[in-house]
């Protein structure tokens, strides 16, 4: 693993000084090293290019909006996760985290009688609570995330059963702020969800904190090297424990946007989102080692995931082999991610 | 202050013990011998412990072994097609003599192997729900004809769309890419009910009718219905009739069309007869769905192995079927000619979940 010095911008500067002589691969190399987002932009540009000469509907608006409707709750989920693995973590319990807040959210708002915001208050600390936890077992007990993860995904999702006694409650039982983030804004032929607009605000706000304050540079720092942070200064496990609780936040957050998506909240949803959400961070470009990768990569990473989906399907592609391109656009993401690793420092 | 280093060997360590200590996590039951006060041990393994018909049967098998006086123990799969915590379950019954168990297999051929060695041990073994393949590797299965739920909501829309004199447009929600027997039999039911040519009966999507617009996958839950219905409206907006799976893919799949506008002109069928599914029918948002009785397979099955426990007396399968049939009842407040059905009331007094 290379060891840049923390003081240093997280995303280096492009090296103006190669070699005359370097192949176009390495240059490409170098360039792909200094944006990291160039790859996965340029799959997203080409996979809507190529959907569009596949199906006359999928560049039209209503589709489009429908694409980001589709991508909106995995992006936010996604969101959180990248701050896990940009600390070289990984986050298992983000499915479980999302579902079991927005199972909680319901159960105060209709079951407790409480009123809408309220509810909604409880239930987003609760889920920041769940993720403070995974932050507290990482530093504190010195487990590995990963294993951390994976035990509270399983006691998450058993507590969902419970509260829940696996019974969905219907969105017409809620207050109206439940599901408020499903209703949409038009704006001519796009029709913009209220859960949309706050992802991309939380990817706005996250984008500002990751690039111009010091616990963005603190958050790199730690993933790149966290000895080398440590002896730097930094607190890592202040800084791990915040990455945690920030994530359990915004997955609380993506739970109120599923309710509003889904007009319910079903215990028996996102048994696939802690995967989904790790699919997007790769496929943005980011790093499992920890150090590299952005919001905007992750960003683009979701919108990739719904991209194929929707237009594979407007193709009239069969469902099987949507999941081997998807599966194999991680490998080809990975292995790439791989190769700029190599760039010569 | 020191960082205690994690080597490899601890690491390897730690997931091991964590993953022992998961997989004893998930299977509930106990294993400390013959049950303490002498009574009969039989066993309950679901495909899972969340869903609600699964809870359901739970429920079933627990009052019938309170009337039979046996205990029950029950275990579940993770989630859906987990069969490592399945074969697992059915070690345990094994270890603590076990008179028998109830299983809804989660892969109906990888199970087999340790169904045959529960067999050999003596175990009475009941199928509920989704059948072993092949069938005759357990003493009896008892389920839902599911071809049969799904021809009924099939009579039941060519019916409705003749008197409506409309011609469909078919988009059909299944369960997900595996082709697991449940899904194509639901599938291949309906449509042989609509009145399409479904070619292999045991083949989703091989058929060439043009009224059917596209398939997709739900994963039976809400998410995934409403992301395939909103695919498949952009592919094809004419959509007016749609089948799906489950209800919760039902519910999701009626938000997409809410959203676009369509509602009120596409028929949603289903299958399930669960009470959020039941009062979906009453609200209109469901055309008809076929409920199933998971309370009476389950406290069949109990029934059946106390039986066994008591005399060696094997339950018989309905004439002309690989299986008991327990039965499966369209429900819809709009009946159709010929086609028979009961209302959401009726529907209210015998629904599940």
């Amino acid at each position: 693993m290379t060891t840049r010095s923390v003081t240093r911008n997280p995303v280096p500067a492009p090296d103006f000084d190669t070699d005359k002589n370097d192949s176009w691969g390495t240059r490409l190399q170098h360039l792909m090293h200094a944006n990291p987002t160039l790859g996965p932009f340029t799959v997203l540009i080409a996979a809507i290019i190529v959907f569009s000469a596949m199906s006359p509907r999928f560049f039209t608006a209503p589709n489009l909006s429908l694409v980001l409707a589709q991508v909106t709750v995995i992006a936010v989920l996604a969101l959180g996760q990248t701050l896990v693995i940009l600390t070289a973590g990984i986050d298992l319990s983000v499915g479980a985290i999302a579902v079991f807040s927005s199972i909680l959210m319901a159960h105060f708002a209709t079951d407790a009688g409480l009123p809408g915001a309220l509810a909604l208050v409880i239930g987003l600390v609760l889920g920041t609570a769940m993720g403070a936890l995974n932050g507290i077992l990482v530093t504190r007990i010195k487990l590995p995330p990963f294993i951390v993860t994976l035990g509270t995904l399983t006691i998450f999702f058993s507590l969902n059963s419970v509260v829940s006694k696996s019974e969905t409650v219907r969105g017409s039982d809620m207050p109206a702020l439940m599901t408020w983030t499903g209703t949409t804004i038009p704006l001519g032929g796009f029709r913009l969800t209220y859960g949309s607009l706050i992802m991309l605000l939380l990817f706005a706000a996250l984008l500002y904190a990751l690039r111009m304050t010091a616990w963005g540079k603190h958050v790199y720092a730690t993933g790149d090297d966290v000895d080398a942070a440590r002896l730097a200064g930094i607190r890592t496990n202040r800084v791990l424990l915040s990455v945690y609780t920030v994530a359990g936040a915004l997955y609380a957050v993506g739970a109120w946007i599923l309710i509003g998506r889904l007009a319910s909240a079903s215990p028996n949803v996102g048994t696939d989102y802690n995967l989904d959400s790790i699919t997007a961070v790769v496929l943005g470009g980011a790093s499992l080692f920890g150090g590299r990768g952005g919001v905007i990569g992750t960003l683009i990473g979701a919108l990739i995931v719904g991209v194929f989906r929707n237009g594979l399907q407007l193709a009239g592609v069969e469902v099987v082999w949507q999941g081997f391109a998807i599966g194999l656009l991680v490998l080809v993401a990975v292995s790439l991610d791989q190769w700029i690793r190599k760039v010569k420092s | 202050m020191p960082r205690t280093r994690i080597t490899g060997r601890r690491l390897s360590a730690m997931g091991l013990a964590a993953a022992l200590s998961l997989s004893a996590a998930a299977c509930s039951g106990s294993d400390t011998g013959a049950s303490s006060d002498g009574k009969p041990i039989v066993g309950l393994i679901t495909k899972t412990d969340t869903n609600p018909f699964f809870v359901k049967m739970k429920e079933g098998a627990q009052q019938a072994a309170q009337q039979q006086g046996i205990e029950l123990q029950t275990f579940a799969g993770k989630q859906d097609g987990d069969n490592e915590a399945q074969v697992q379950a059915i070690e345990n019954l094994i270890s603590v003599g076990a008179k028998g168990f109830l299983i809804t297999p989660n892969d109906s051929k990888a199970i087999v192997p340790a169904i045959d060695k529960a067999r050999q041990a003596g175990l009475l073994v009941i199928a509920l729900d989704t059948p072993t393949d092949p069938a005759g590797a357990v003493d009896a299965t008892f389920a839902t004809d599911n071809y049969q739920a799904g021809l009924l909501i099939g009579q039941w829309a060519k019916a409705k769309f003749a008197a409506d004199g409309k011609q469909a447009k078919i988009a059909l929600l299944d369960l997900n890419a595996n082709q697991i027997s449940v899904d194509v039999q639901r599938d291949q039911g309906f449509l042989e009910g609509f009145g399409v040519d479904v070619k292999d009966k045991t083949k989703i999507g091989d058929e060439a009718d043009p009224r059917i617009a596209g398939h997709d996958v739900t994963d039976g839950a809400e998410d995934g219905g409403r992301t395939a219905m909103e695919n498949l409206l952009q592919k094809d907006p004419s959509i007016n009739l749609v089948y799906t799976i489950n209800e919760p893919a039902a519910a999701g799949a009626y938000e997409a069309l809410k959203a676009a506008g369509k509602e009120k002109d596409v028929t949603i069928v289903s299958v399930d007869g669960g009470c959020p599914g039941v009062n979906n029918v009453k609200g209109g948002v469901i055309g008809a769905t076929s409920m199933q009785f998971p309370l009476k397979m389950a406290s069949l099955g109990v029934e059946s192995i106390a039986k066994f426990a008591k005399d060696g007396t094997k339950p018989t399968a309905t004439e002309g079927k690989t299986f008991t049939d327990t039965g499966v009842q369209l429900i819809s407040d709009q009946p159709q000619t010929g086609v028979d059905s009961k209302d959401s009331t009726w529907g209210k007094d015998n629904c599940w979940g």
